[in-house]
């Protein structure tokens, strides 16, 4: 960590780690998740904290329930749509309530930088009857860690944090403190509290009510509520990143800063709005404060004026609410006005995926996909991924495909997942293909890391979070164990094989599994052997095959129309060399 | 006073470890300062931008188009993208560099040709150096990074000049601290 002093420049994800810290947690629990991640890659890096990685949403977050009751405070993070996984606990902790302290931090991704919804887990709080901060940047970020702690134990509640992109990816300055002694806190039995059998849950609920009311109050006062008197003709209301932003554009106007946001603080809105003249709420994605506000029969502005889909930011808001800013929107430099070419995320070079979109086109499949690196494999020039839902989904819409279309779609139909997703809620999906008569080919492309969110370890790479050797899952006996005959294990560089084991399996009337296993090309510790691969430019014939492989090192000569290997990017694979028909590009046989 | 710094390029070419060394130089000199950026898909080979911005008291991470003051663009295709941010005068500062995007690369799309003369047409200041070029005499291509920061460096008037190399010889590790080095007095001499 990056100290100077008694501050720090630290990202919204490393600040909550070191407020968990700070607040003596003892235990955290994660499966990764853009823009989460980072928060148990930081709270790794504290001895005092045992940070791991779950194999999904759901498992971390009961295994922090059940580390709080045990006497551990504890802290998962997951990004918004883990949260959805993580659900069914989530909603009874409620109403059981914690011993130690426990945080909740959910990840919301705004904009979709790296998701495939916009959902607001701010509605979850309210769903669930957790008390949620929502910080402003860093130092807030800390703060309320160690805030929503101290909260959890008094009210015998789990806390939740709900920060957004631009929280936990900005950095800023934080000042730090040190660690908090967690007293003893012993785990006795107590039938009325833990186990949520209807006759319980019913007083558990009750006391949920109670508890909503109290901390309802508390929020009028918190120090994280605060009123910030200005010019009293324009009235915002605002939380997390957009306060930050409309401060940019409104730097005068009166402020009602929410940082605990969840339950409302009813009397405070009432009495902030009664001091100002035009009442604005600014806030990301759904109308959450807005909706409270109208409720409590105050008018204002907000979603009528403001954007419901995408990311705020001050230039949305400025040009949204133009005639109540006191300037003009700042002059900007034309854009150029040649057509600038987009340049999405690719497949790296060497990459263990690239292969198999290839065989699979090649084979004209028809490939339900799933969420990783290997989504990629939608876009040109693999074009070879018919549906993404969400992570797990491929090998159960394959069978809810082949139940639909029958005979019409058989021998036909792949669904593709990675190793870490079909840990994370494949396993079912199979299970259930086997139960139910299925008969697709799933194919797990074990690249021994979670690699899409930045390289965590798994199950399938033998460490833990924090870098301790542990069992490897065996992936073919496991899919036997869930009734699959035929479980086939390929390198995926070996295209003439991934395509004959394809085809056998495309052809077969059970369902099967093709495991690809090759490690990704970045992982640290991977030294492949290496065969230099060479371009004979007078023999390429501008076939196009090495094209359709989608490598950032193959180029074409907008000249003579031929493939160009750049050697600045090239790793050598040999994928090219082995597509390539009339030989232009090949291999040495020897190692370099 | 606050100062607004873009710097953009492609995944892969350090502008995040550039962009954390004037984040905390900034701060070093007395400044409160913010950053943003995006992690996730824009790793792999893709586009990426962070926004650096220091001054008295820093509200949001991110830098309105027309404020910024400065734009650090590691690739020309990069510097083009981002110019709508400039404020007029401004100043970008490209690195010498063309990474085709996917879709050149497979002939469909066209990278604009002559990005230099695009932007010098432009209402804004601009500095264009070979700092690719310069990171490879130093014998890595790896520190292109620092050789852009010392260009950048010696244009940012409210950091003191001594406070770069000694930040660079807190954030890296012992073994990368020569050639960061010699790769940051480059960089400063460079334009
Ligand atoms: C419910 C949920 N949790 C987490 C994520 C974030 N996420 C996207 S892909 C991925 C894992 C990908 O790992 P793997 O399947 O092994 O594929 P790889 O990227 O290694 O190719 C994760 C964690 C998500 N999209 N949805
Ligand atoms: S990070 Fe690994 S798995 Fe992901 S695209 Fe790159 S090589 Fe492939
Ligand atoms: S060998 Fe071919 S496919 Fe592999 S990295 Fe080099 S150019 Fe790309």
């Amino acid at each position: 960590m990056k100290h100077s002093g008694n501050r720090a420049f630290l990202s919204g994800n490393a600040a909550i780690a070191r407020g968990a810290w700070e607040a003596g947690v003892r235990f955290a629990s994660a499966y990764p998740g853009t823009p989460s991640t980072e928060i148990l890659e930081h709270c790794g890096t504290y001895a005092e904290i045992d940070a791991q990685w779950a194999v999904n949403e759901k498992t971390a977050m009961e295994t922090v329930i059940g580390a709080c009751y045990g006497g551990a405070r504890s802290i998962c993070a997951q990004k918004h749509v883990g949260l959805n996984v993580a659900a069914d606990p989530f909603f009874t902790v409620a109403y059981t309530g914690v011993n130690a302290g426990l945080v909740i931090v959910s990840a919301d991704d705004p904009g979709m930088h790296s998701s495939q919804n916009e959902q607001d887990n701010r509605f979850y709080a309210m769903m669930s009857k957790i008390p949620m901060f929502e910080p402003s940047n860093s130092q807030e970020a800390k703060d309320m860690t160690i805030a929503a702690i101290k909260l959890s134990e008094e009210f015998d509640t789990p806390v939740m944090i709900r920060t957004t992109t631009r929280i936990s990816h900005s950095e800023g300055i934080v000042s730090l403190g040190e660690r908090e002694k967690a007293p003893e806190r012993e785990f006795v039995r107590d039938m009325a509290k833990y186990c949520v059998l209807p006759h319980n849950a019913r007083k558990l609920h009750a006391k949920v009510e109670e508890r909503q009311k109290k901390i309802a109050e508390l929020g009028c006062k918190s120090p994280f509520n605060r009123i910030e008197d200005g010019d009293k003709s324009i009235g915002i209301i605002a939380s997390g990143i957009s306060y930050c932003h409309a401060r940019e554009v409104f730097p005068n106007a009166s402020y009602l800063k929410l940082g605990l946001t969840y339950p409302f603080p009813a009397e405070l809105i009432k009495k902030f709005a009664a001091s100002v003249e035009k009442l604005i709420v600014i806030e990301e994605n759904d109308p959450f404060l807005e909706t409270e506000v109208r409720a409590l029969g105050i008018s204002c502005i907000g979603k009528d004026r403001l954007p419901i889909c995408g990311e705020l930011n001050p230039d949305i808001i400025h040009e949204s609410l133009k005639e109540l800013v006191d300037r003009p929107m700042p002059t900007t430099t034309p854009k150029a006005t040649v057509d600038i070419p987009v340049r999405p995320p690719v497949l790296c070079p060497g990459c263990p995926h690239r292969g198999v979109f290839y065989t699979l086109r090649k084979l004209n499949c028809t490939v339900t996909g799933d969420i990783g690196c290997y989504s990629l494999g939608a876009f040109a020039p693999h074009n070879a991924m018919h549906t993404i839902v969400c992570m797990g989904a491929s090998i159960t819409n394959a069978l809810g495909i082949e139940k639909a279309m029958k005979e019409k779609i058989h021998g036909k139909l792949v669904a593709v997942l990675g190793e870490s997703t079909f840990m994370h809620s494949g396993i079912t999906g199979l299970i259930d293909t086997v139960y139910n008569k299925g008969r697709h080919v799933t194919m797990i492309l074990d690249n021994s890391i979670t690699a899409m969110t930045g390289h965590q370890e798994n199950p399938a790479s033998g460490k833990t979070l924090k870098g301790e050797p542990t069992k490897v899952l065996d992936f073919a006996a496991m899919c036997r164990a869930c009734g699959i005959s035929n479980v086939h294990t390929v390198d995926p560089f070996d295209l003439k094989l991934l395509e004959s084991t394809l085809k056998e399996a495309l052809n077969d009337t059970e369902p099967s599994v093709i495991i690809t296993r090759r490690p990704c090309f970045l992982l640290k510790n991977y030294k492949p052997r290496v065969q230099l691969v060479s371009i004979n430019r007078a023999k390429c014939v501008k076939c196009g095959m090495c094209w359709k492989l989608g490598c950032p090192a193959i180029e074409v000569n907008p000249d003579d129309g031929k493939t160009v290997i750049n050697s600045a990017l090239c790793v050598h694979c040999g994928l090219c060399a082995a597509v390539c028909r009339p030989g232009a590009i090949t291999q040495a046989k020897e190692e370099a | 006073m606050t100062t607004n710094i873009l710097l953009c390029g492609v995944g892969g070419q350090g502008t995040l470890l550039a962009s954390n060394l004037l984040a905390e130089c900034a701060m070093e000199a007395g400044f409160d300062v913010k950053k943003s950026e995006i992690h996730g898909m824009a790793q792999r080979g893709g586009s990426v931008v962070s926004h650096v911005r220091f001054g008295e008291r820093i509200c949001s991470p991110i830098i309105r188009k027309g404020e910024c003051d400065i734009l650090l663009a590691f690739e020309e295709l990069e510097a083009l993208r981002w110019t709508e941010y400039l404020k007029p005068g401004g100043l970008v500062i490209t690195n010498a560099q063309n990474i085709l995007p996917m879709s050149v690369s497979a002939g469909n799309a066209v990278y604009p040709k002559n990005i230099t003369q695009i932007l010098a047409g432009m209402s804004v200041q601009t500095i264009a150096v070979d700092a690719i070029g310069k990171a490879s005499e130093l014998g890595n291509q790896k520190c292109l990074n620092v050789v852009l920061l010392g260009v950048l460096a010696r244009r940012i008037k409210e950091v003191k000049a001594e406070i770069w190399p000694e930040m660079i010889k807190k954030m890296l590790p012992a073994k990368l601290q020569e050639l960061n080095l010699k790769a940051f007095t480059t960089g400063w001499n460079l334009a």
